[in-house]
């Protein structure tokens, strides 16, 4: 299963990014192969509006069925709802604490934007 | 010829303004509403039902699910995140759309066709001598300019007044566009400078001829006439901070009717814009 999360950095010591559409990247991970690590540059970090949306095509593309992050906007959780991506939600932490949060399920679900 | 009243600031009175030199005109006037979020020049003249109703519309793309094969050419061409590439289903958010027609023309499939979607209303109304051309945004639509541009289209030729909205963004850009002058109207205080400080660059950024109207003028000034007298701007009128002025603005009654005492200053400020547009 492929697991998105939106980081500061480009490994999973990095911490976990609060905000989804801004996130500077997105880390993705395969459960089957938590050894390898795709990192996505966010290049549309700094738009003015619709970086959420940019955001969710950008972790669709890469296969993601799961997304963790703080929180993510209005248009984005429309979308990623639509595309039936579980959303789970994670602060001040790096990304690998998240992902083992994830694994034994103690991550809250994101219900709304 | 067509003046523009602008500001930078909001509520300094460019709708007074405008209204006032309309009905001093004492001639064939076209007064047009630009500020299409929230116009308000209607509420100053008898203006009941409108002689016409145009509906403005935008462009906007939808996709055939049944030719698109999921290329995201569409997704990467647009300028403004209004459409997304999902599987073969790109999902559309019609309040980024900026109707520019790209998406429909980029995709190899032909899978894009432009469906009209409406945006708001150019009303127009007559309170003669004055024709008032007034657009309205639907609510809940973000895009102005798009109206404005159709609202600027419905002037035909004669003097022509039209009433910005407030700030420097892209409707008062649009507004102002190949206008012959504008009347920056602020007022002596610290918002009403750094705000006409900033209109004031717009203006001078869009190539435009402009000049200044104090509203609520005071006897002493250490922001706005300094500022004017240091740029070299011209100073075209100074309207005082008469409290009967907003009185009379508050029960919507124009000021040259509620008070003729001013008729003379805005019938100067009229033939000096005349003169110098």
């Amino acid at each position: 299963m492929i697991i998105a999360l939106s980081s500061t950095g480009k490994t999973l010591d990095s911490a976990l990014n609060p905000r989804f559409g801004r996130a500077a990247f997105f880390l993705i991970v395969n459960s089957d192969q938590p050894e390898t690590v795709t990192v996505i540059d966010n290049a549309h970090a700094t738009d003015g509006h619709g970086a959420g949306l940019k955001a969710a095509e950008a972790i669709l593309k890469a296969g993601a069925r799961v997304l963790i992050t703080g929180a993510c906007g209005p248009k984005a959780f429309r979308l990623l709802q639509q595309a039936k991506v579980r959303l789970y939600t994670a602060t001040d932490m790096t990304a690998q604490k998240a992902l083992a949060h994830f694994e034994n399920g103690s991550l809250p679900d994101i219900t709304s934007p | 010829m067509k003046i523009a009243i602008a500001s930078g600031k909001g509520g300094t009175g460019k709708t007074t303004v405008a209204i006032n030199l309309a009905l001093a005109a004492q001639q064939e006037v076209c007064l047009v509403d630009c500020d299409v979020d929230a116009p308000n020049a209607h509420l100053f003249l008898a203006c009941k039902t409108p002689r016409n109703s145009r509906v403005v519309t935008l462009p906007m793309p939808v996709v055939d699910e049944s030719l698109c094969d999921g290329c995201s050419a569409c997704s990467d061409f647009c300028a403004f995140n209004a459409i997304v590439s999902f599987g073969t289903v790109p999902v559309i958010a019609p309040d980024m759309c900026h109707g520019c027609g790209g998406c429909a023309r980029i995709c190899p499939r032909g899978a894009i066709r432009e469906v009209a979607r409406r945006i708001g209303v150019i009303d127009t109304y007559d309170d003669a001598p004055i024709t008032l051309i007034q657009g309205r945004l639907d609510i809940g639509v973000a895009l102005a300019p798009p109206l404005i541009r159709a609202v600027k289209q419905e002037i035909t030729t004669g003097l022509t007044l039209i009433d910005a909205p407030p700030g420097t963004s892209c409707p008062v850009v649009a507004t102002l566009r190949d206008t012959d002058f504008v009347v920056l109207v602020t007022e002596p205080t610290p918002f009403g400078l750094n705000d006409l400080v900033l209109a004031v660059e717009t203006v001078r950024a869009l190539g435009l001829r402009f000049g200044v109207v104090i509203n609520r003028a005071q006897e002493t000034d250490s922001y706005v006439r300094p500022y004017l007298s240091h740029e070299k701007i011209p100073l075209l009128a100074e309207i005082p901070d008469d409290r009967r002025i907003a009185q009379a603005y508050a029960v919507g009654m124009p000021l040259i009717k509620a008070l003729p005492e001013y008729a003379p200053l805005f019938s100067r400020l009229l033939t000096q814009l005349c003169e110098v547009a």
